[in-house]
């Protein structure tokens, strides 16, 4: 090793640059890969993490997980382990593993790892200095890079699902040709009403619906903005050429909307769904005769 | 811009384009009127589907084209407004309040069939 001009020289030999450094353990880790993975392996099932996973998996996602964690040691590509974190946390996720495990075992390859260059570097105690101050901020930058990679990917699954929920609950249906029915439940935030009038818009041209009936039998109650928003979407309705007709005011929701001061002129109400449907038949031109007794 | 007028038996069929200027609204509102003395048509169909977004000046201006073509005794009918301008249309208060709407062109003539059926 050559020695830069002007630096002085220490007795321990020459200093190395933070890069060699890194190589060289990098190199050990790989060499001491077989041993060094068994142990992690062996740490994490004494520590009771991934129960959710057999041995032969756990073993499989190690060796991959060791690989990356070393080649990110090496080229310090952090963003391909992050994305390597996310598409892991996409795989074990839906197994049912924690973030606390996946950042738990991250950490104890960590410590597998320092207590291996430990024990290489005991002789030599200004080296093993040397060596963790080139190792542990990268080793910390890995475990931080994999526990945000594993959270981001959960948040992503629970917008997903919380999305999924949101369609679930307002189902947009066709009773007859040309007439829908959409049964509200719950509770409606703006959001969700805002969701639900474009799901409408949309439901009514592809059936190319001419009646919609809104149920609000289940909603319990209503402010000023949801109301506006009910408004909202009638008018809207009106513009794709169909009339809506919306059924199961509550007395408390009637009341909340004879205080507030909304137009009822514009809105179309009968009291219950079933008088909804048959004013909507009458307006679509369908008349319903009872052909014989129920059997 | 000129936006095709088609003439189907009684009825008018205006085609509007997506990027219409104020000043194209304001020929149009003239031209669809002559037309409508010039055939004595019954009835105008605003087609309004290539719309991506309608503005208060184009909506209103849809309004008075309706409200000109009345005092001529035809009716309009505009049709082909799509679900993300409706939407953005009534959250600015743009109803087109006392105009006749219907899904397209199709849903447009039946509407008008159905009309001159029962005025005849």
């Amino acid at each position: 090793m050559a020695k830069r001009e002007g630096t002085p020289t220490f007795p321990e030999g020459n200093r190395e640059e933070p890069s060699e450094l890194l190589r060289e353990l990098v190199a050990h880790l790989r060499q001491n890969r077989t041993q060094l993975r068994e142990e992690w392996v062996v740490r994490i099932t004494e520590t009771r993490l991934l129960t959710a996973m057999t041995k032969e998996e756990i073993f499989a996602e190690a060796t991959s997980v060791y690989d990356s964690y070393v080649e990110a040691l090496e080229t310090e590509a952090f963003e391909a382990l992050q994305a390597y974190a996310r598409n892991l946390s996409e795989r074990i996720i839906p197994r049912g593993v924690e973030t606390h495990e996946v950042v738990g075992i991250v950490l104890l390859l960590r410590d597998v790892l320092a207590r291996s260059l430990f024990a290489k570097y005991q002789t030599d105690f200004k080296k093993l200095n040397r060596i963790l101050d080139a190792y542990e901020p990268a080793a910390n930058r890995i475990a931080n890079t994999v526990a945000v990679g594993f959270v981001q990917e959960r948040e992503r699954v629970i917008r997903q699902q919380q999305e999924a929920i949101r369609e679930l609950s307002t189902p947009v249906l066709q009773v007859r040709e040309r007439l829908l029915i959409l049964p509200i439940i719950g509770v409606i935030d703006p959001q969700r009403a805002r969701q639900l009038t474009e799901q409408l818009l949309r439901g009514i041209r592809t059936n190319r619906a001419k009646v919609v009936v809104i149920d609000i039998t289940g909603v319990a109650a209503m402010d000023l903005t949801v109301a506006n928003n009910l408004v909202q979407t009638v008018e809207a309705s009106r513009l794709l050429g169909a009339t809506v007709i919306v059924t199961g005011l509550s007395p408390e929701i009637a009341q909340t909307l004879v205080t507030i001061g909304v137009d009822l002129g514009k809105m179309n109400t009968v009291g219950d769904l079933q008088g909804g449907i048959e004013q909507a038949e009458r307006l679509l031109g369908y008349k319903v005769e009872k052909l014989a007794e129920p059997r | 811009m000129e936006v095709p007028i088609l003439k189907q038996g009684a009825v008018l069929i205006a085609t509007f384009q997506a990027a219409l200027s104020d000043a194209d609204l304001n020929h149009l509102r003239m031209g669809l009127v002559q037309q409508v003395v010039k055939f004595r048509s019954r009835a105008v169909i605003v087609d309004v589907t290539a719309m991506d977004v309608m503005d208060s000046f184009a909506s209103r201006t849809l309004r008075e084209i309706a409200h000109m073509i009345r005092l001529r005794g035809a009716e309009t009918v505009i049709v082909g407004i799509q679900p993300e301008v409706a939407f953005a249309m009534v959250q600015l208060g743009l109803t087109l309040e006392g105009v006749a709407t219907a899904l397209d062109l199709e849903e447009g003539l039946a509407y008008l069939n159905e009309k001159f059926k029962t005025a005849n």
